[in-house]
């Protein structure tokens, strides 16, 4: 618990600078000067202010906090872009996450930015078809430039819906192989589920940032935090509802709850007599089911403080991102 | 710490006796989602609703307190309550939702919110997480090798079960107690249950059960600063009658004892599960 109220006091202690710093950083460090200067100091110093005013105050704003921030890029392979309309759709709690804590020095949809550059989280997205070299070139690229590679979904991290393809498709036929990018790079967390909400998203981030940024007792929450889905990236590139039968039922875990049924987008388990039932013909094999399931992994030392993370998020994305 | 974090505890019961008619106990969740439906704490629960065959429980969302007083009494076989807890926000449409169940289900409510992989918009919305304690659970085919073969007694002409007091007790509607003891349930109980940890929903808002108070209260602990605010609404709105549970017997001292019984088994198991083989183990979902 000391851990985390110095975590809300951080979170908390920083939301009233950050607005201050953010929403009036054009101004505030100006209004200081600006007042005091303005009579006299018109004529001559304006080329040089005008400079500065004429960029977009957004540009200001992410210049402040630069050092403090995370860069995270979004690099997208061959997916629906689902994944990044997902992270969108934190709504105000995407400005949040990017006025202070970490710019988006790379995404083809949302920065203008064409080459790949040195990040801190880059977010994957889609699975690699190895018949396209462009893809090949960048998912290596994307390994070289980002400390740590998040497998954004479940098509980065397990093939997903792409694990079907036969090629064939209009207009590149020979485009039939697609792997998750695990099979090509290392891989440090994975973020399945087809998509992610957006609120796993931000959570991900948000302890990414902690993890790099942070103090040392943040680091160690955030390290507890992203550890299960660390394992989930050691754990394999495959995944199917089959996980359910092998891993839970079959090693005497399940308890019936309902979760993979909740959890599944395509609605491919019910619960039978009790157990999850796979409708396999259905299954698109995202492994959200898996990664949900309380007995997939369930790391006490984290959840046993979700009431503090909880708000702990809340307060970092200045009371609830919706 | 086998008790988990909690706020306060009390001994209580509904003050409805329309409630307590048909309730396995106090009727604390019929009694406290009743009260969160009309304060709107809550748009609608999910409860375990009654099935196509006797004691066979389905999930049901419950919007109105007709049907939760529909959904009194514990069967005791698995419902899987959080299959509903994403179609209570989705087709529902529910801003707002109750859950009730087991530890290890309010557990995946907590693993859903913390992590909500596939779970967009559903973590947020959870209002209210009512645990109920739990040693061991049952398939339904289980329940009904109980019933009909150990007690014998029809699955349709029982009206209630009870576990208590190292018994397993069925009641007929006729008047009949058939009781077996609890050592003969055993073998039913579902495997997933021997590796809890958590025999009173350490993560729940609010958690209550039967041990520890006398027949017809039920012990309750508030855990959560949400379900501090809505306990202490409904004792305000005179939902419940209560009693410090320092001045009840057996106490928070079985409680206690049966809850530390329960981890110290399952802690077993799940060492074993380590060298379950030669040279491997099964898997432990703990980590």
């Amino acid at each position: 618990m000391g851990l985390l109220s110095r975590l809300k006091k951080i979170f908390t202690g920083k939301k009233p600078e950050q607005p201050e710093a953010g929403s009036g950083s054009a101004n505030a460090p100006k209004a200081v000067t600006v007042p005091k200067a303005r009579p006299g100091a018109k004529p001559a110093v304006t080329p040089g202010d005008v400079k500065v005013k004429k960029n977009p105050r957004k540009i200001e704003k992410e210049e402040k906090p630069v050092a403090e921030k995370i860069t995270i890029g979004h690099v997208h392979m061959s997916g629906c872009t689902g994944c990044l309309v997902s992270l969108a759709d934190n709504y105000g709690g995407l400005f949040t996450l990017l006025d202070n804590y970490a710019d988006l020095n790379y995404c083809l949809t949302l920065a203008d930015v064409r080459d790949i550059p040195k990040m801190d989280v880059a977010l994957v997205e889609g699975s690699v078809c190895i018949n396209d070299h462009h893809s090949v070139e960048d998912i290596r690229k994307a390994r070289k430039n980002a400390t740590i590679v998040v497998a954004l979904g479940s098509c980065a991290a397990y093939g997903n819906i792409t694990r079907f393809c036969r090629g064939g498709q209009w207009n590149q036929p020979q485009h039939e192989s697609y792997l998750p990018i695990a099979d090509l790079i290392d891989v440090d967390v994975y973020l399945p589920a087809c998509p992610p909400s957006p609120e796993a998203i931000r959570n991900v981030a948000v302890m990414a940032y902690l993890l790099l940024r942070g103090s040392d007792e943040q680091k160690e929450l955030a390290a507890a935090y992203l550890k299960p889905l660390m394992d989930l990236a050691k754990r394999g590139t495959e995944a199917c509802g089959c996980d359910l039968m092998i891993d839970v039922i079959g090693q005497s875990l399940c308890i019936g709850c309902g979760t993979c049924a909740a959890t599944c987008p395509v609605r491919a388990i019910t619960i039978e007599g009790g157990r999850p039932n796979i409708n396999r013909d259905l299954c698109i094999k995202c492994g959200a089911c898996y990664a949900q399931c309380p007995r997939s992994f369930f790391n006490f030392d984290v959840m046993n403080q979700f009431e503090a993370i909880g708000e702990a998020i809340d307060a970092a994305m200045g009371k609830g991102g919706e | 710490m086998v008790l988990g974090n909690y706020k306060d505890c009390v001994c209580a019961r509904a003050a409805d006796p329309g409630i307590l008619s048909a309730s396995q106990d106090g009727g604390i969740v019929t009694q406290l989602f009743a009260c969160a439906l009309e304060h709107g704490i809550i748009d609608g629960a999910v409860v375990a609703g009654q099935g196509d065959e006797p004691y066979k429980p389905v999930p049901i969302v419950a919007t109105t307190v007709a049907e939760l007083l529909e959904a009194r009494g514990t069967r005791y076989n698995v419902c899987p309550n959080v299959s509903m807890i994403k179609e209570a926000t989705r087709s529902y449409g529910l801003d707002k939702v109750g859950i009730v169940g087991t530890p290890c289900q309010i557990q995946s409510v907590r693993k859903l919110q913390l992590y909500p992989m596939g779970m967009r918009s559903v973590g947020s919305k959870i209002a209210l997480a009512i645990g109920i304690f739990c040693m061991e659970n049952f398939s339904y085919q289980g329940l009904e090798a109980m019933v009909e073969d150990l007690c014998n007694v029809k699955m349709e002409s029982a009206c209630k079960m009870d576990i208590g007091k190292g018994k397993f007790t069925v009641f007929t509607e006729r008047g009949a107690v058939s009781q077996i003891p609890l050592k003969l349930t055993h073998k039913f109980e579902q495997p997933g249950c021997h590796v809890c940890l958590d025999y009173v929903a350490n993560l729940a808002d609010i958690s209550t059960g039967s041990v520890g108070t006398p027949d017809g209260w039920s012990t309750v602990f508030t855990r959560t600063k949400a379900g501090e605010s809505i306990w202490g609404k409904a004792i305000e709105a005179g939902y419940f009658e209560t009693k410090p549970i320092s001045d009840v017997k057996p106490g928070l001292d079985l409680v206690t004892k049966l809850a530390t019984d329960k981890i110290t088994k399952n802690q077993k198991t799940l060492d074993e599960r380590v060298s379950f083989g030669v040279g491997k183990g099964l898997r432990n979902p703990y980590l």
